[in-house]
């Protein structure tokens, strides 16, 4: 049983008067790959803005590689590891792949204060990042105004800009949304293929991908997890069933 | 792109990746041209040297906006106000007996880009409509100030009594603008070369990134507020030295140097020549300065109408200024001469 690397502990959130989380706990595991399902309006996306700190939870803790990081701003939180990725694309339009995925990677590095050095000085993350575009199959474009590229190779995009960080946890809003179901293997597929110690948790809605891809599934509903297990006991279970369904 | 282009792109894409920002990085020659041909202009027979050491000026003070507006996207109504406190200091220092003029241009660049971090410590939060109406704000708070303490800066007569002592205590400043010309030339020659350096580098991407997308660059963990004040810092700097040259090569400094009108030329002048290319604010200093001193001597009441025009024009048929609008149809060209005719 490995430890947990991201908790969040009795976690309470509410908009005005409308209640999103009573009282959420909730642990992700080392290396796992986990997914979180539910219907619409569970509150998955509100969780992963929590854990990131774009939101601030009204009550409860946040854990993250043993720090409590409730009150630690969106940066600190990705500088020590905890990086997300976005529902809808949310790139940088004028750049391409390769200038974008610098921008990552000197972020990472911390090379971005002001200098006189130019970036093309920076050869060892320039090949990084050339490598890292190379396996998602985003070499080719690696020129082109993102503006331009495809809808799926943005969602590629996307996904390169958050792994180019090196995270602890990778949280994935949806990868595959708007893919087809093609695309949506692919996605996966490479993020299958991640050094082991990278945690991933990622919500989605197509249930042959996370039944295929997840080790772990958590299942929320109207403000609260109802269940947390393997794939096949979810798959299983009568109560995820009731959920989706209506009782 | 060729085929062998490609293949050689798919057998080393590391390679191909180190490329394209050395080319980024590379002086171009239409580069060398433009600054061999601002500095050619001084032997033009006739030339008013004075003028032309007056648009340098201009569009050193322009490319210092588009640090701002053009690489971070940050609109300032208000940029008059560096330009003005970096004049002000250089004139202070000449009257008060330091008038080593080049030590008095860092001084002044030390004090104008202090006051920048300032103000950008107190925008950094602030966007949209909300930025030009801090701005704005302050532009007119300094502005009252300089024109209201009559005993400190003279009010509406400026600042007088200013010496300027010759530079490198041998080029004394004359009538002609023989020094003048070749001390704002080198000036902003330098310092447009270290801007240039700064906006290559890994910060310049930075700002652009945040330009484009500030929520995302905050995920990737960039300190976007921080770069806000550290770009005004520079912003303001470079303003304060276009300011202080200024009243080094006119020995004079006086309240409309930091008007609300001078924040409004400046920003029409980046536009007209275009925000994002590091020449554009030159450009548009030529086309703008040179084209008031030749409207109002025609007719000076009817100057910003002819500017007025001159900008609707621009703005409609340019879209996004001269020098961008240049770029395309070169590429536009480019592409058709090397694709070939067709058939």
């Amino acid at each position: 049983m490995s430890e947990a690397v991201l908790e969040t502990k009795n976690m309470h959130m509410a908009f005005g008067g409308l209640v999103i989380f009573e009282a959420i706990d909730f642990s992700l595991r080392r290396g796992d790959r986990h997914a979180i399902i539910g219907p619409n309006g569970a509150g998955k996306t509100t969780f992963i803005n929590l854990v990131t700190g774009l939101l601030k939870p009204r009550a409860g803790e946040i854990w993250f590689d043993g720090r409590n990081v409730t009150q630690d701003t969106p940066q600190q939180r990705v500088k020590a590891g905890l990086v997300r990725t976005f529902q809808i694309n949310s790139l940088f339009k004028a750049l391409n792949p390769l200038e974008s995925v610098m921008l990552a990677l000197l972020e990472r590095e911390g090379r971005s204060k002001p200098s006189l050095r130019t970036v093309a000085q920076e050869k060892p993350l320039i090949d990084e990042a050339m490598a890292l575009l190379d396996r998602f199959g985003l070499a080719g474009d690696a020129f082109s105004i993102t503006d331009a590229l495809a809808y799926g190779k943005q969602r590629l995009l996307e996904v390169v800009l958050a792994l180019a960080l090196k995270p602890k946890v990778l949280l994935l809003d949806e990868p595959a949304a708007g893919l087809s179901t093609q695309q949506g293997h692919e996605v996966f597929a490479k993020l299958a293929d991640l050094p082991g110690e990278t945690a991933i948790l990622f919500i989605e809605h197509d249930m042959n991908l996370v039944f295929q891809y997840a080790d772990i599934v958590s299942v929320f509903a109207a403000g609260s997890m109802v269940l947390q297990d393997t794939p096949e006991n979810v798959r299983a279970s009568p109560r995820v069933r009731e959920v989706y369904l209506g009782a | 792109m060729s085929a062998t282009e490609a293949a050689s792109q798919a057998a080393a894409p590391h390679e191909a990746g180190r490329d394209y920002f050395a080319s980024l990085a590379r002086w171009k020659v239409w580069e060398i041209l433009f600054w061999a041909t601002l500095a050619g202009c001084y032997f033009f027979p006739d030339i008013d040297r004075m003028l032309m050491s007056r648009v340098i000026i201009w569009g050193l003070f322009a490319m210092s906006l588009d640090v701002l507006l053009g690489y971070r996207g940050i609109p300032s109504l208000g940029h008059a106000v560096f330009f003005g406190v970096g004049a002000y200091v250089a004139g202070f220092l000449g009257k008060f007996g330091w008038t080593e003029p080049i030590s008095g241009l860092f001084f002044a660049m030390f004090v104008a880009g202090a006051l920048g971090l300032v103000m950008g410590k107190l925008v950094q939060r602030v966007t949209g409509v909300g930025l030009l109406m801090v701005t704005l704000g302050l532009n007119l708070i300094v502005f009252d100030f300089v024109l209201r303490s009559t005993e400190l800066t003279g009010g509406d007569d400026g600042l007088q009594g200013i010496v300027i002592a010759p530079v490198l205590n041998y080029f004394r400043f004359d009538i002609w603008g023989r020094t003048a010309f070749w001390y704002a030339f080198v000036v902003a020659f330098v310092l447009f070369v270290v801007t240039r350096m700064l906006l290559k580098s890994p910060f310049g991407l930075a700002l652009i990134g945040a330009r484009e997308n500030p929520r995302r660059m905050l995920t990737l963990g960039a300190p976007v507020e921080g770069d806000v004040s550290r770009a005004f810092m520079i912003a303001a700097a470079l303003a304060g030295a276009a300011g202080a040259l200024l009243t080094q090569t006119t020995q004079t400094a006086a309240p409309t140097y930091l008007s609300f009108q001078r924040s409004a030329d400046v920003l029409v002048i980046l536009i007209i020549g275009g925000a994002g290319r590091l020449y554009g604010g030159f450009i548009g200093a030529i086309v703008f300065i040179l084209l008031q001193d030749y409207v109002s001597a025609l007719s000076p009441v009817y100057w910003y109408f002819w500017i007025g025009l001159l900008l609707v024009i621009i703005v409609s048929f340019f879209r996004k200024g001269l020098l961008p609008s240049v770029e395309q149809l070169y590429d536009r060209l480019r592409s058709r001469k090397s694709a070939g005719p067709p058939g």
